[in-house]
Parts: C-alpha cells; structure tokens; sequence
C-alpha cells in the first residue's frame, strides 16, 4: 500500500488574534454578552461561531468554542456565553472577565449552520436555551441588510427568566416569533408549559423553509424528529448541538 | 508564549497524558452532527466498498455480523474540544473487510446515510487502526451516535469517524467530504491539532 500523499496546504492558517472585551451586558441572571474588538477581524457569516483560548500565569491554557451572536460589524463581535455551574472557563467569563483584558481567539469557523441574505428561501428557526445565539445572529443580519425573506422562529426556554435578547426578539415585528416554556409559563400564556410540539410547529411546511435548529442534544433531536415527522425536507433541515459536555 | 488573559486560572482537572493539545476531559458522550438523526433500517442496511475501476464488494447487516468482531478500547478526540477516554467498542476491522478488495487506490471518501461524506489516506483505514463498529458500551449502538453502524477511526478528529456508515469508495485521488469542503482540517490529527484547513 502506497503511503499517504503530502497534504496539501489549501490555505494559511486561521491565526490566533488578540480579542479586548469593550462592553458587556448580562442577558439572563446565568449568562452574559461580550462584546469584543477583535484587532484584524475578517468578518463573519451569521451562524458561524469562534474559538477562545484562554491562559493562566503559568501558562495552563484551555481553548473553547462560541456562538457569534452580532451581525457582521466590522471589528467588533459578540458573543453570549451561558454559565455552566460545573463549566471551567463559563464561570470566568460570566462573572471575572473585565472590560479592556485581553484573550486570543480564532474564527471565524464553520460553513454549514450558516445563513446567506442573497438567499431568498424562507427561513424557520427553533431555538433552545442558550441555542438561540446563532440564530440572533442570523435575525439580526435578516434586520441589517433589510431583507423581507419570510422568518419565523420558535423559542424553547425553561422559565421566564431565562429568555435572552427579550426586547430585541418581541419586537421584530416581521418575524413570527414565539417563545416556548418548558418548565414554567407566564401568567398570561395561553399555552402551557411543556416541550415543543407539532402544534407549536404548525402548518408551515407548505412554505419549504430552510430550519436551522440549535440546542441542546436532546432538544436539537427531538426537534429534528419532529420536522421529518411532519414530512419537512430532511436535505433542509440544519442542525448544530451543545453536547452535554460543552462549556 | 502565550497571551495570558488575567485573572483566569482554570480547573485543570482531568489532565492527561493522553490528552491532545487544546482538549479536555469529558465523562458523558456528546452529540454533535450536521442535520436530522436517519433512520436506517436493517433489512435494508447495506455496506458497499466501491473500488477506483467501480467494482463492488457488499455486505448486509447479517453478513456483517457474521464476520469476526474486535473489541477495540479507545480514547476519542472531538474537534469540538472534548476528549473521551477508554471507549469500549465492538464491530470488525477494516482490515477484514479489505482482505476481499482489490485496489491500488490511495484514497478513501466515506458515505453515510442522510449524505454525510468524510475522507481520508486509504492508509489510515488499514493496519488495524479503523473498524466498523455496531456496539458501544455493550450496547447496540444509539441512533444519535451512529447506529446502527458507525465508523471508527480513533487516531483522527471524531468527524473522521462518520455516522451511519453505508459505504467506502477508494479513489486514486483525494477529494474533500462534508467538513472538509466547509473550512475543517483535511487529514485531522488530534496531536497535530489539526482542527481547520491550514492548521
């Protein structure tokens, strides 16, 4: 058997920039936006998401990915970070990371949970948890190039108090949105708490979206079911997962 | 030497010798994949070894199972940062499966049910370093990570390792599969970091 051939290097390396935080902003009581200015930065595409790397003093390193949640700006990202209790680097940039410090980070990475605004096929977005930050990303560039391509997303959060972007989200008027509560609903809901149904989903299957679904495993699954159950193209069906194990 | 980011200190729990660089430590068994979980029936499973001059060897699910099964145990790097130690497995090699082909081919390109592709050096499937794998933890294996029939090709980033498995075509040229046409690392060594194209 003949050996591997040399690879070939079809590009240079993504490099590692050095990002500084500017702002930031807490969405939900666990979790909080940074926003960052990436020295450098080539843009982005809605949906891709970043690496970071952060390092200790005497050089312990870990490296992490995120979900951008801006729209393409220039030098500046965003990106909304979940805290995990048992997580080893959420915490951190929950709660300690300062405005102006430094951290490396790499991007923008992935091609595929990826929205185009030339494209005009309406869209479906399910979003569950801390999920609905690359398709924030995605409503927010819909909104900045001024696209009329149909949206609607549906929201799966646990409680109230666990909505992210709430004002931005109730807001866009041309998008149909609903947010659905798993665990408790407001007082004035008219659907009860529980998981995400063919009710919820409703008949826009005639419309052929693209779905794009993010979450959790066990939510991106059942999602995922749901929509080839319902004879949604499986070919247009995009899913992207936060394992259990992610931070 | 690194840019320190202050007041970071980290867990540094789970280290490993048997760590990548940039990976850590997990215990539970992640799930990630590009689209909707197939449902592959095993009546009509098939696994099809295509060679470069388009002759076919084939196996049914049955047949499959009737060949000889090696337990590999493995540690499993996923480019997503998480690494699993000491996965149990059972399933036949690839060795096995080849001893029936004819090929000068030097290249493999994977397909999988619901159209995932991975591709990677003929070379890195052979010489007991890949498997066909049906069981996992003792047992069958779950849909959502691959089932009924995955891939496993431990020594490369778990992309590598593809889903629902239903074919290998060898092929005298290298030709990108799913990840790597969409900006992901083309070999994918774990202890290269190997992560994206150009790494």
């Amino acid at each position: 058997m003949a050996r591997a051939a040399v690879r070939r290097r079809l590009t240079g390396p993504l490099p590692w920039r050095v990002a500084y935080l500017v702002a930031a902003r807490a969405e939900t009581p666990t979790s909080r936006t940074l926003v960052l200015q990436v020295d450098g930065w080539p843009g982005h595409r809605p949906g891709q998401h970043v690496d970071l790397r952060l390092t200790a003093e005497d050089c312990y390193s870990v490296q992490r990915g995120y979900s951008v949640a801006s729209a393409p700006d220039g030098e500046r990202i965003e990106l909304t970070v979940q805290l995990l209790a048992d997580g080893e680097v959420s915490p951190f940039l929950v709660h300690d990371y300062a405005i102006g410090d430094p951290v490396e980070l790499r991007g923008p990475i992935g091609g595929w949970f990826v929205w185009d605004p030339a494209d005009s096929q309406p869209v479906l977005l399910i979003g569950g948890g801390s999920g609905i930050v690359p398709l924030i990303a995605i409503l927010r560039t819909r909104r900045a190039v001024g696209s009329s391509t149909p949206f609607r997303l549906l929201y799966s959060v646990r409680t109230p108090d666990d909505v992210y972007y709430r004002d931005e989200l109730t807001g866009n008027d041309d998008v149909e949105t609903t947010i659905l509560y798993t665990r408790s609903a407001p007082g004035d809901s008219t659907r009860l708490a529980g998981r995400l149904t063919a009710d919820d989903i409703g008949g826009w299957r005639d419309t052929h979206p693209r779905a794009y679904i993010c979450g959790p495993t066990g939510f991106v699954e059942a999602a995922s079911r749901l929509l080839v159950t319902l004879h949604y193209a499986a070919r247009h069906i995009r899913t992207e997962r936060f394992g259990p194990g992610g931070d | 030497m690194a840019l320190v980011t202050p007041g970071f200190r980290g867990r540094r729990r789970g280290s490993s010798e048997r760590l990548p660089p940039g990976q850590y430590l997990v215990e539970d068994f992640p799930v990630l994949s590009a689209g909707p979980t197939p449902d592959v029936r095993l009546e009509e499973w098939r696994f099809t070894i295509r060679s470069e001059t388009g002759s076919d060897h084939s196996w049914s699910w049955a047949g499959l199972l009737a060949l000889p099964a090696e337990t590999p145990v493995v540690d499993i790097h996923c480019v997503t940062k998480w690494s699993k130690l000491d996965t149990r497995w059972s399933g036949v090699s690839i060795d096995t499966l080849m001893a029936e082909v004819e090929t000068g081919a030097e290249f493999a390109l994977v397909q999988c049910y619901g159209g995932y592709t991975t591709n990677l050096p003929l070379a890195d499937l052979l010489d007991g370093r890949a498997w066909i794998v049906y069981r996992y933890d003792g047992t069958d294996l779950p849909a959502e990570h691959g089932g009924p029939a995955r891939l496993l090709v431990p020594h490369l980033y778990f992309w590598k390792s593809a889903k629902w498995v239903r074919g290998i075509q060898l092929l005298p040229k290298d030709e990108p599969g799913f990840w790597e046409s969409l900006g992901y690392h083309d070999y994918g060594d774990p202890w290269r970091e190997q992560r994206y194209a150009g790494d």
